[in-house]
């Protein structure tokens, strides 16, 4: 089992998220935007969280375009898992690997700080070690975190199952934080192996670091 | 020739900038005159001398693929 840790020009968070994996024991390989093919074994592939190509025309547009995606995308379609951590998510929707769009936080502020998430959905390998309506607090960092979709859409990813994670207070109440419709902070596709999300699990793995809350789901991945 | 490509967010998409500029223009003394504001984005492609209908075609294709967001955005062509 290996998991792949796509790097582009402007990635800035693909050695936490190696350092995330590396602390359960899993192995991970960073993997350049101009390769065109994954790693041997790859099970996991993880667009890691930065500004690739500067967020320039529109965060995420222009990575989709890269070699790599290419083969991410053979890959996802074959069952292959994928994990996009924020700018990760913007280029999985960008890609149309994962519905809807990311724009410009509502009040278009940067928004970096702790944040409360409610688990909406666990019936899926990502958040399966999690209960459903398990509130954890997980770090997010962004300026293009207002998750987008037209109602119909929203309503059969309702029905789906595909709606992951929620803004909420520390007591699980729906809480608006960038203008994201219903609050979304994460997102699954219908066949559920990829998973988009704007707060940064590889962020709360140690107490040390104020939360160990995203160490269930980079365990999951692990196991896949 | 250039094809220039007009963006804006779709209707009941929030135009976060433009109404935050719009505050602030009203603030400056315009809010008697000032109705509302809306930010688009503007691209200049600079082409070879092709064909026109090749143009929009290409561009079009262009604009599909990368240069639109086509789930909150829509766009128009000009080939001038």
């Amino acid at each position: 089992m290996s998991v792949a840790i796509i790097r582009f020009p402007g990635t800035n968070c693909e050695y936490d998220t190696k350092y995330a994996f590396d602390q359960i024991g899993a192995k991970s390989t960073i993997v350049n935007y101009d390769e065109k093919i994954l790693p041997h074994k790859t099970k996991v592939v993880v667009l890691p969280g930065g500004f690739s190509y500067g967020d320039y025309l529109r965060s995420g547009a222009l990575a989709k375009m890269s070699a790599i995606m290419s083969t991410i995308k053979t890959f996802a379609s074959n069952g292959g898992y994928v994990l996009g951590i924020c700018n990760g998510f913007q280029i999985l929707t960008e890609v149309g690997l994962l519905p809807g769009a990311l724009k410009r936080n509502d009040n278009l502020h940067f928004i970096s700080k702790f944040q409360y998430i409610k688990t909406i959905n666990n019936n899926n390998k990502f958040l399966n070690r999690y209960k459903k309506d398990e509130v954890i607090n997980i770090p997010v960092a962004h300026h293009d975190g207002a998750y987008y979709i037209d109602q119909n859409s929203l309503q059969k990813m309702k029905q789906n199952e595909q709606i992951l994670f929620k803004y909420c207070t520390k007591d699980g109440n729906p809480m608006v934080l960038n203008g994201s419709i219903e609050q979304i902070a994460g997102v699954c596709n219908k066949d559920k192996n990829i998973f988009g999300l704007m707060p940064h699990p590889e962020r709360a793995m140690e107490m040390i670091l104020g939360s160990d809350d995203g160490k269930k789901m980079i365990e999951a991945l692990a196991d896949v | 020739m250039k094809a220039v490509v007009k963006i804006w967010l779709k209707n009941g998409v929030l135009d976060s900038q433009g109404k935050a500029t719009y505050h602030t223009i009203r603030t400056m003394g315009y809010s008697d005159i000032v109705k509302d504001i809306k930010i688009d984005k503007l691209i200049n492609i600079e082409l070879n001398d092709i064909d026109k209908k090749t143009a929009i075609v290409k561009v079009d294709k262009m604009c599909q693929d990368m240069l639109v967001n086509t789930v909150i955005e829509d766009y128009s062509i000009d080939i001038v």
